[in-house]
């Protein structure tokens, strides 16, 4: 950026960024990537069966999938908060063999095919798979094709974006306020809980609002390990590409409710959290 | 999903099948057997190119092999395909997908083509698809009809109903008046045959053809109700093919009684 | 363990330690012990490992070797939240999310009392502390002064016998400290139990503790009242913080020769090592080598740099004896001093003094 002239500078108390010359170099490609982000949102609108809308909308089918994954994609953003938030604090405050290799792996499920995520719940998780045998053995405890699936399911692809965003705060975080805490006596999971956990509070409602954006709309995990059953674990996105295999105007449809819900629901924490950071 | 019948490791493990396959071909072409319009001989000078070829997911076994016995029928020629949901491809020609040949799992689905007239020529029924139960291995839950899937404790999987295979098995559930709640709705038949082979659901209605090509790993048991809900496959060459004379030929050779053989061995009924 | 000088094991009271710590290439080897109602001073230049010394007593740091105890209880082993000591840190590190009244009553409510409880003791620090009216008020909202008081408030709250300060003047403005290191000096003089801080700022130090303890290079250097130290510096950032030209050597008599070379002549008597230390104002600068002048300490020198201290002239010299003299502006200006100028030192015997080494 240019530096101010400097009448400006003497003005002083002119409201807002000063304003200067963005280069076209960089103004170009950035139109580019707002009009490429835009254009298939705006075809969406454009093409939405306009008409047809209000007698897709109340169909009882749409509304039990969004309630399902509105359920799902808060439950696993709250699992992903207790313990993904623990995770990221082992990440970043202590030192241990190998952290760097854990670290990596905790970003796995972020490269993961969601599908092979899904295949993978199943071999660890499923009625036969390595964990899952017991759990049916000893609980009489099968995961897949439940709503507890499609919450563990999306909690695996979601709850990455949660740990790393909360890791990346906590390491800007000063941890003398920590060391402060514990030489007024507190342990180390108070010093965590009454100071840390409120310092940070910011990056964990952003990597929360994240995760549970990212469970939403998960879709190939979800399918994969909880299978597609109404009213159980058939999410917004399975409705939606199933919708699209018959009926592209209802896909559309029910596109629209998941984008409007998104919208209205992040807008609203924009403006209880984000902008309090 | 576009898979390249020129892959050198599968030629290694198919290669001796190509091998059968070529001196079929030949014999085929002396006899004078084969149908459509360009026949083996005058073939390879008019021929040459890439055919892309959309074919449901249920193909993927019997179409790899008829592509390999194709490009060796017309040498310079080579096919890629592109399997997978027939409403999802019907969907794409429709949009402009890049596709010389159309071959669908239901009449249904290619009428979406047919009605946007993207195909060039009437789709003909090349095949016929049939209903079966899939098991685990050994059939430990002694499943022998349809009615047994609806006994309670019984973890069975069914296809959409907007997918082909789904919409048979509720034909199929419907003409005998049965009422069946399953785990799951799976997307497609290799998902919900996917779930048998891991043991996470103890029965899937699937398609012959997809029992037939899991091997060892599932057991089929066949239900006489799957006669009311027989899927004919039919195939059509496209009106914007950019190769319509592979695009013939190729439809020719899947109607030809070779790629009547290759289909029957996947399990597929004669049309 | 071993018993660290001049402390018999026995005394039970205030704190006997023995601080090591190994960081890398750098190692803390220092003895520190006071007794109950003592306010020793760690200084020294940056790096010296002041910092890290207050760590390792708080807890913080563990200790590589030695011992610390505290009214006879060994304290090596116990991890900082349960040690009874109280620490100030250089930047307070008030938490920022809670009141100056909650940020006080966080150490009581860590020590098992209940909110109110907590709330109500911490009152009462706010109020003794001048800040009642501040109690609801976030960090980020108090002046620096008043932080530092809610900082001291916090960690005099949990009633500590060994209370830490670091740098604790070091955050405010030269107008704030004047007033806050009153304040403070007041507070702990009250105080009872032991209080360490820890300062590169010699009038800090000389203000606020009774005992000041100079560390460099990760020992202790010299030790002692501040005055004494103030009068007999035995080493050159000793001498620079309190403002005195000092030199080593072999003395004879009223004579002292420098390990550089040159002689000075005082007025005690002394035979061995010895230092030599006088103010910068002693020194009488000369255009021309003076004639008749009754001073036995005559250098030829020449003017390396000049600095304003005040209504002063600062001028360090090079040459026979490298030396800082103050004169007054008007005298400067006679003397047409600039840097590079030849110019004759001499400094009366009187005015220096000689101390053993």
């Amino acid at each position: 950026m240019t530096p101010p002239a400097p009448d400006t500078r003497k003005g002083g108390r002119r409201p807002g960024p000063i304003r200067t010359g963005v280069p076209f170099a960089l103004l170009l490609p950035a139109l580019l990537g707002l009009a490429f982000l835009l254009l298939p949102l705006v075809a969406l609108l454009v093409r939405a069966p306009w008409h047809s809308l209000p007698e897709q909308l109340t169909s009882p089918e749409v509304w039990q999938a969004l309630r399902l994954s509105l359920v799902c994609a808060t439950s696993a953003t709250a699992l992903s908060l207790v313990i993904g938030v623990p995770l990221a604090w082992l990440l970043a405050r202590t030192d241990f063999p190998g952290r760097g290799l854990v670290r990596a792996l905790v970003t796995l499920p972020l490269v993961l095919p969601p599908v092979v995520g899904g295949v993978a719940l199943l071999l660890a998780l499923g009625r036969n798979g390595v964990v899952g045998q017991w759990l049916d053995a000893w609980f009489g405890i099968t995961l897949p094709f439940t709503t507890t699936g499609v919450v563990l399911a999306e909690t695996f692809v979601a709850m990455p974006f949660l740990v790393i965003s909360v890791e990346g705060t906590l390491r800007a975080a000063d941890p003398r306020y920590e060391e402060a805490a514990t030489t007024l006596g507190a342990s180390r999971f108070t010093a965590f809980r009454r100071v840390t956990l409120p310092l940070i509070a910011p990056g964990i409602a952003a990597g929360a609002v994240l995760a549970w954006a990212r469970a939403l709309g998960e879709f190939g995990a979800t399918i994969t390990f909880a299978g597609n059953f109404p009213g159980r674990t058939q999410t917004m996105p399975l409705a939606v590409y199933l919708a699209l295999q018959s009926d592209p105007e209802a896909a559309i449809a029910l596109s629209l409710v998941l984008l409007a819900v998104s919208i209205a629901v992040l807008a609203g924490l924009r403006d209880r959290w984000m902008t309090a950071s | 999903m576009t898979t390249r019948t020129a892959r050198p490791a599968r030629l290694q493990v198919t290669g001796a099948g190509v091998a059968a396959l070529l001196v079929l071909s030949a014999c085929n072409s002396s006899d004078g057997t084969s149908s459509g319009a360009g026949s083996s001989a005058s073939g390879p000078a008019k021929v040459s190119g890439t055919v892309t070829v959309f074919a449901a997911a249920s193909l993927q076994e019997s179409f790899t092999a008829l592509g390999k016995k194709f490009e060796k029928a017309y040498p310079g020629t080579e096919v890629e395909f592109s399997f997978g949901g027939s409403d999802t491809l019907a969907a794409s020609i429709v949009s402009g997908a890049p596709a010389d040949v159309f071959a669908a799992a239901s009449t249904k689905t290619m009428t979406i083509v047919t009605d946007a007239k993207d195909n060039a020529s009437p789709p003909l029924t090349f095949a016929r698809n049939q209903l079966e139960i899939a098991t685990l291995p050994g059939n430990p839950d002694k499943v022998t009809s349809l009615k047994d899937l609806t006994r309670s404790g019984l973890k069975v999987v069914l296809c959409d109903r907007t997918v082909p295979c789904g919409a048979a098995a509720q034909k199929a559930l419907d003409a005998s008046g049965l009422r069946l709640t399953p785990v799951s709705y799976e997307q497609d038949v290799k998902s919900a045959l996917t779930k048998v082979e891991l043991k996470e659901a103890d029965a899937a209605v699937v398609y012959r053809t997809d029992v037939r090509a899991a091997g060892d790993k599932v057991d089929g048991v066949d239900f006489p109700e799957s006669a009311d809900a027989v899927n004919d496959y039919p195939i059509a060459p496209l009106e914007n093919a950019r190769n319509a004379e592979a695009a013939k030929a190729f439809v020719a050779l899947v109607r030809s009684a070779e790629g009547q053989r290759a289909l029957t061995e996947a399990g597929f009924l004669k049309p | 363990m071993s018993t660290p000088d001049g402390i018999p094991p026995d005394s039970a009271e205030g704190l006997d330690s023995h601080v090591v710590v190994d960081r890398d290439a750098f190692r803390l080897d220092i003895t520190l012990s006071a007794a109950p109602g003592e306010v020793v001073a760690l200084l020294g230049p940056n790096g010296a490992g002041k910092t890290t010394a207050l760590r390792a007593l708080a807890g913080l740091v563990p200790l590589t070797g030695g011992h610390l105890r505290l009214d006879g209880d060994a304290l090596e082993r116990t991890p900082p939240e349960s040690r009874p000591v109280g620490v100030v840190f250089q930047d307070y590190l008030l938490f920022p999310h809670l009141s100056a009244l909650d940020n006080v009553a966080f150490g009581p409510r860590c020590h098992g009392a209940s909110k109110a409880e907590a709330r109500s003791q911490a009152a009462g620090w706010l109020e003794r502390m001048g800040l009642a009216e501040h109690a609801g008020a976030r960090p980020r909202s108090l002046s620096g002064g008043q932080a530092q008081r809610v900082a001291l408030a916090r960690a005099l709250a949990t009633h500590p016998r060994l209370l830490l300060l670091d740098e604790p003047l070091a955050a405010l403005d030269a107008r704030t400290r004047l007033e806050v290191r009153a304040q403070l000096r007041r507070h702990l003089a009250e105080f009872e139990a032991v209080a360490v801080l820890v300062t590169h700022d010699p009038l800090d130090a000389m203000v606020l503790a009774d005992r000041l303890v100079v560390v460099e290079h990760g020992t202790v250097v010299q030790q002692g009242a501040p005055s004494d130290i103030a009068r007999h510096p035995r080493t050159d950032y000793i001498a620079q913080l309190v403002g005195l030209n000092l030199y080593r050597g072999r003395a004879d008599g009223h004579t002292v020769h420098l390990d550089t070379g040159p002689s000075l002549t005082t007025t005690e008597i002394l035979s061995g090592p010895a230092f030599v230390a006088f103010p910068p104002s002693a020194v009488t600068l000369h255009r021309d080598r003076p004639t008749g002048s009754s001073a036995r300490n005559l250098w030829r020198c020449e003017v390396a740099g000049l600095e304003t201290h005040g209504d002063q002239i600062r001028a360090d010299l090079t040459g026979e004896l490298p030396l800082a003299a103050d004169l007054t502006t008007v005298a400067a200006a006679e003397l047409d001093l600039h840097p590079g100028a030849p110019v004759w030192a001499t400094v009366k015997a009187a005015q220096t003094h000689a101390y053993p080494a």
